[in-house]
């Protein structure tokens, strides 16, 4: 039923000519930019921003983190940008050190969570049997939890400070991550290269980083950037509830927190470190689309 | 029949083990606190002995497999403990505002899921049209918001600037339903915004795969009409997907309802869990804990129930 | 239909396709799939659309229908049905004509019919939404086609869901479907590509019945030369979508003319030359094996030899057990009883605990060329790895063997050297799979289907390189095929497997000649010659046996 007449065009002669040599990475990178849909071009240009903010946030502010500079509640104007907080700190400068933290702790929990869901996923499927079932059984279980309500349960137990924000988010999120790394693992540990390898005999390290983790990748690559919003926004959800970063260290969800009150005078400035959250995972988002998009040719049509 | 109810009932024995593995780690993940709840709960101040008093009060001196029998057939008799913070029955506490949270998420529930189930099969059916790169634009925007910026910007318009609704939701047991409704409304509508873009994009998801089988190619290839098509082709092998779809966001409303709660002071479970965090009410934690996991559990293994019993290969065995 | 009444007889044209062009999209660009091909049909005549993988043939059926699968276009030409110009016609024209007048026949009866719906449901739907039948109308209908198509209990087995009745007889349910309108035409699409060779002659014998009985005109696609002589009045040879040839179907298999016609045609001639009897001690001698995937036993009591330089092809039909034979000797797969040995040493029965060198010994070849090898590693690092894994080579010995290595499988090092797969054609992957057995220096090679996911002028390159390789380093072969033909081409000794046993065995001449074993009779006989009257004379002599199977469960 599938239709290789349509898709695979010239596949038949046993001697093909030498198809074109192949096109330097860089160029490639660039041709792929240039026709990126303008979603993914205005994501990736997000992106980037946010990136040179969270590292020349001290440049960029005369102000210090959680310095008290001037009255509560200031108006917006100068030298005040957009006003001060409800503790009279700089709200842009506090805007600049956010995005600092609220990144950085989410991008270090996204990366353990990887570590620890990408390993485990992916020796789950290159050995599996017992030690599949076990790791399996066990991510069901946690898995069983809702997640902000396990990690709600873990904070109350632990208490709040950033180490054990970032352990028991990274450990609760791994989950997935270890069910998507099994499973695309699964699909290229049961193919015949990988049997060969085994036959040839093989060490389970050559198999996994040799064989298995360059095909893995891409699904990877994309889950990360979908994962990293996820963390993000739920870390944010727990500032915002007064129980992830704890003050006085500058952070997007707690700064909404803060400053609630003033949205029932009309006043957006709250709105403005949500607006950060929303517009960087958008833009995570749409880059992510459209790498799954190119990674995996028209992915909706099958 | 018979194989059916076999499947049927395995699942829900599995999801019986499941809902006891996750009484057991919510109970016994307060055996890792550092040190001791109820030093912990009295501080570094408390003399040896009142704390001595304290654990003995708390059942502390018990082995944790005694507690742990007594917690749980108290849990089956709807006796969930008493508040470390203001000594009442945790039952009673939550009684209520288990009830408000579950109206207010059957409030979104029954917005949402329509909304997005006929969004979403539309974007299926109209798959690369205009409509659907739209779609595509505009949800994923809408789930990368956190939920307390929809929230927000919802006061700012529909209560701040137009005075439409309340920016908090004041209802107390005797509210009228009606009363009861247009509280809720503005929490109502942040939990929907979220949801259905989620919802959404997975329908169209599920959707396009099936449209994509080739039983449906045959049946274009009958001259079928395509309302034949999609009615009698598709959608009967549609119910298992969907079904997954709504209850996977079903119990993300469920979670979502949190933050929500928090933002518009609705006296629900949400605000009840966050407010026993912060004061470490470590029984309540716990209770919430449990029936927002049973409530996952329940919710999911439905899903499961729905795709055994609508699968043609296990309704007529060969 | 049959072949005799050759051309067709001058009546009206059913069909007439003219300039017809598709386009399919790749990346956001369109490219042409079909590039101009006018076909004709008359009423009750059937074509033959032939070609190998990429040729365009199935989308060209599909166009009869007006329509194009999601990612293809039609751009350009007319097609005209019955007088009726579909591209100029309305959707709603197209779709009353779809099913009524044109139906359609699928590859996989299995995914195609909607596993939700009962087979009579799925019969009856389309004369009753097209108003041609009431439904009663239509059920007793398809009793009746049911059992022309002689499918056993015709009055109920209509009643059953698609996945309650076996591959064979969906597709022949399937063709009953299609003829539940009594369309004009039907367009078979590779009906019996996914079927056994034994299954395969009832499904070619009852659809080639019934289009003739209802004096249907039908366009038959397929890449199988001798399943289109039996079915076909008339063949066209397409090729990157444009046609290659056209003939009625005697004068195309006696006299093909154009060069890729003939290339097409002389491929199923290559014969081996046969090797010496060998005297020596078996290279692997399989003992007494009985194997099972858990507590289902798929293997009893397995016997044969492999000996160096020759070549032990194994056959069978699916679930015949011959590739669990494969994961036996590799040691994928232990086996509860029996032993493998190799040089009359024992192997362990666990690939795991099997030394270097024994694993070395033994090399597989794999069917789809597409998984065997790694996608994301260069041909150098393919071939390499075995290399420096068994003999430790480094630096520039290991590039002078790699290069040796791909010169031997004819691809140019200095062109293929530094490729990734997705850069080849399917054939050179294959070859890039041979080389990589070869760097090992194996004694022995487990050749796993090897050509069937490869059209019929690769696969031949394949086999001629393979017996190549065995002549110059004796090698020894075990070949696992299903068919015969690659069997013919390159076995030395056969070994004939129905349901985990092996029924005959023995050197491939004594096989393919008389008196066989009354299965291999059945195997050797369904497959279809390239004689147009293959398929009669095979009928009558089984119905005039009362042999086997033409009627049974298939």
């Amino acid at each position: 039923m599938s239709a290789p007449n349509a898709t695979t065009v010239g596949q038949t002669a046993d001697a093909l000519p030498p198809p074109p040599p192949r096109e330097p990475r860089r160029s490639a990178v660039r041709r792929a930019l240039r026709t990126a849909p303008w979603t993914a071009q205005l994501g990736l240009l997000v992106i980037l921003a946010y990136v040179f903010v969270a590292i020349f946030a001290p440049v960029l502010t005369p102000y210090g983190e959680s310095e008290v500079v001037g009255s509560e509640f200031e108006p917006w104007g100068t030298p005040f940008l957009l006003g001060t907080d409800n503790l009279g700190r700089d709200t842009l400068t506090r805007l600049l050190y956010g995005a600092r933290n609220t990144i950085g702790i989410a991008l270090v929990t996204t990366c353990l969570a990887f570590l620890i869901g990408g390993i485990g996923g992916i020796l789950a499927a290159v050995f599996s049997g017992w030690i599949d079932q076990g790791l399996s059984r066990l991510v069901d279980i946690l898995m069983a939890i809702p997640q902000l309500i396990f990690a709600l349960l873990l904070l109350t137990i632990f208490g709040t400070s950033i180490p054990v924000l970032i352990a028991i988010i990274a450990v609760l999120d791994s989950t997935r991550v270890f069910r998507l790394a099994r499973a695309v693992s699964f699909n290229v540990a049961v193919m015949d290269f990988v049997e060969a390898a085994r036959l040839r005999g093989e060490g389970i390290g050559w198999i996994t980083i040799r064989e298995v983790l360059p095909n893995i990748m891409p699904p990877l690559v994309a889950e990360f950037g979908l994962r990293f919003c996820f963390v993000f926004l739920t870390i944010a959800a727990l500032s915002f509830l007064g129980l992830g970063i704890q003050p006085p260290t500058a952070d997007w969800g707690s700064m909404v927190r803060d400053n609630a009150t003033l949205i029932t005078y009309g006043d957006i400035t709250p709105l403005l470190p949500a607006a950060a959250i929303a517009l960087l995972t958008v833009a995570v988002n749409f880059v992510v689309d459209w790498f799954l998009h190119k990674a995996s040719g028209l992915r909706d049509e099958r | 029949m018979g194989a059916i109810g076999k499947i049927v009932a395995q699942r829900l024995a599995l999801g019986l083990i499941v809902l006891f593995a996750v009484s057991l780690i919510i109970f016994l993940g307060v055996e890792l606190l550092p040190g001791d709840l109820a030093q912990e709960i009295l501080g570094q101040a408390a003399t040896p002995e009142t704390v001595a008093a304290f654990r003995r009060e708390l059942g502390l001196d018990l082995p944790p497999h005694t507690r742990y029998v007594q917690w749980l057939g108290g849990v089956l008799q709807g006796d969930f403990g008493t508040s470390l913070a203001n000594k009442r029955e945790i039952a009673e506490l939550i009684g209520v505002r288990l009830a408000n949270t579950l109206f207010l998420a059957l409030v979104a529930a029954l917005i949402a899921v329509p909304v997005a189930l006929a969004l979403g099969i539309l974007a299926a059916l109209y798959r690369n049209s205009f409509y659907d790169r739209l779609v595509n634009v505009v949800t994923l925007s809408s789930i990368s918001f956190p939920e307390f910026f929809i929230a927000y910007i919802l006061i700012l318009f529909f209560s701040v600037k137009t005075g439409w609704f309340p920016s908090l939701s004041n209802v107390s047991p005797d509210t009228p339903f009606w009363e009861r409704v247009y509280q809720c409304l503005l929490p109502a509508l942040t939990l929907t915004l979220v949801v259905v873009a989620y919802m959404m994009r997975m329908t169209r998801a599920a959707i396009i795969g099936l449209l994509a089988s080739p039983y449906i190619e045959m049946a274009n290839l009958k001259g079928l009409k395509r309302s034949h098509v999609i009615l009698r082709h598709a959608l009967p092998n549609a119910w298992a997907p969907i079904a997954n779809v709504i209850a996977i966001n079903l119990a993300y409303l469920i979670v979502g309802v949190v933050v929500v709660e928090v933002v518009f002071v609705y006296p629900g479970l949400g605000q009840l869990i966050v407010d026993s965090v912060q004061k470490r009410d470590i029984p309540v934690v716990q209770a919430c804990s449990l029936i927002f996991a049973a409530t996952y559990i329940v919710l999911n293994l439905t899903a499961d129930v729905v795709s055994i019993v609508t699968n043609p290969r296990l309704l007529h065995p060969r | 239909m049959s072949a005799d009444q050759g051309a067709p007889r001058a009546s009206e044209v059913v069909l007439e396709m003219r300039g017809l062009r598709i386009e399919g999209q790749v990346d956001e660009t369109w490219n042409q799939i079909v590039k101009g091909i006018d076909v004709t049909l008359h009423r009750g005549e059937v074509l033959g659309l032939i070609g190998e993988s990429g040729a365009g043939k199935s989308t060209v059926g599909l166009a009869a229908m007006a329509f194009a699968r999601s990612g293809c276009r039609i751009s350009g030409g007319s097609i005209v049905f019955a007088g009726i110009d579909l591209m100029a016609a309305s959707e709603e024209t197209r779709r009353s004509l779809r099913g009524a007048r044109i139906a359609y026949v699928a590859q996989s009866a299995a995914a195609a019919f909607n596993p939700a719906h009962r087979l009579i449901d799925q019969f009856a739907e389309t004369p009753v939404e097209h108003r041609v039948k009431s439904r009663s109308a239509a059920e007793t209908d398809a009793m009746d086609l049911y059992r022309r198509l002689l499918l056993p209990d015709p009055e109920r087995i209509g009643y059953r869901y698609p996945h309650q009745v076996s591959g064979g007889q969906l597709q022949r349910a399937m063709t009953a479907m299609a003829m539940a309108c009594r369309p004009d035409l039907i367009i078979f699409d590779e009906p019996t590509t996914a079927l056994d060779v034994t299954t395969q002659i009832d499904v070619l014998s009852t659809i080639r019945d019934i289009v003739d009985q209802f004096n249907t005109a039908a366009i038959y696609i397929t890449h199988d030369l001798a399943v289109v002589a039996q079915m076909a009045d008339r063949i066209m040879v397409l090729r990157y979508g444009e046609l290659v040839e056209e003939a009625d179907t005697r004068t195309m298999m006696a006299n093909p003319r154009a060069d890729y016609t003939k290339t097409l045609w002389a491929v199923r001639t290559f014969r081996k030359t046969l090797s010496e009897r060998a005297q020596t001690t078996p290279l692997v001698r399989v003992e007494h094996v009985t194997a099972a995937y858990g507590t289902v036993p798929v293997l009893h009591d397995i016997n044969f030899e492999i000996h160096s330089g020759r070549t032990v092809a194994v056959v069978g039909e699916s679930g015949s057990g011959k590739s669990t034979v494969a994961r036996v000797i590799t040691g994928l797969l232990p086996p509860r009883e029996g032993r493998v040995l190799f040089r009359d040493q024992r192997l362990p029965g666990d690939y795991r605990k099997r030394g270097k060198q024994q694993l070395r010994h033994a090399q597989m070849i794999y069917q789809m060329p597409d998984t065997a090898i790694n996608p994301r590693q260069r041909i150098r690092d393919i071939i390499g790895r075995p290399l420096t894994f068994y003999l430790g080579l480094k630096g520039q010995d290991l590039d002078r063997r790699i290069s040796e290595l791909l010169e031997m499988i004819e691809l140019t090092p200095s062109q293929f050297i530094d490729r990734y797969p997705g850069e080849l054609s399917g054939g050179q992957k294959q070859r890039v799979c041979i080389a990589r057995a070869l760097a090992a220096e194996p004694d022995f090679i487990i050749c796993d289907e090897v050509t069937s996911a490869l059209d019929q002028v690769v696969a031949e390159g394949i086999l001629k390189l393979l017996d190549r390789l065995q002549k110059s380093l004796d090698l020894g072969y075990m070949f696992i095929t299903h068919d015969l033909a690659t069997v013919r081409a390159i076995a030395d000794d056969v070994v004939v497997m129905l349901q985990g046993r092996i029924v005959e065995q023995g050197p491939k001449e004594n096989i393919f000649a008389p008196p066989h074993h009354e299965y291999t009779e059945l195997l050797l006989s369904s497959v279809p010659e390239m004689d147009p009257d293959w398929l009669d004379r095979v009928l009558e002599r089984r119905g005039r046996h009362g042999a086997a199977s033409s009627t049974s469960t298939s």
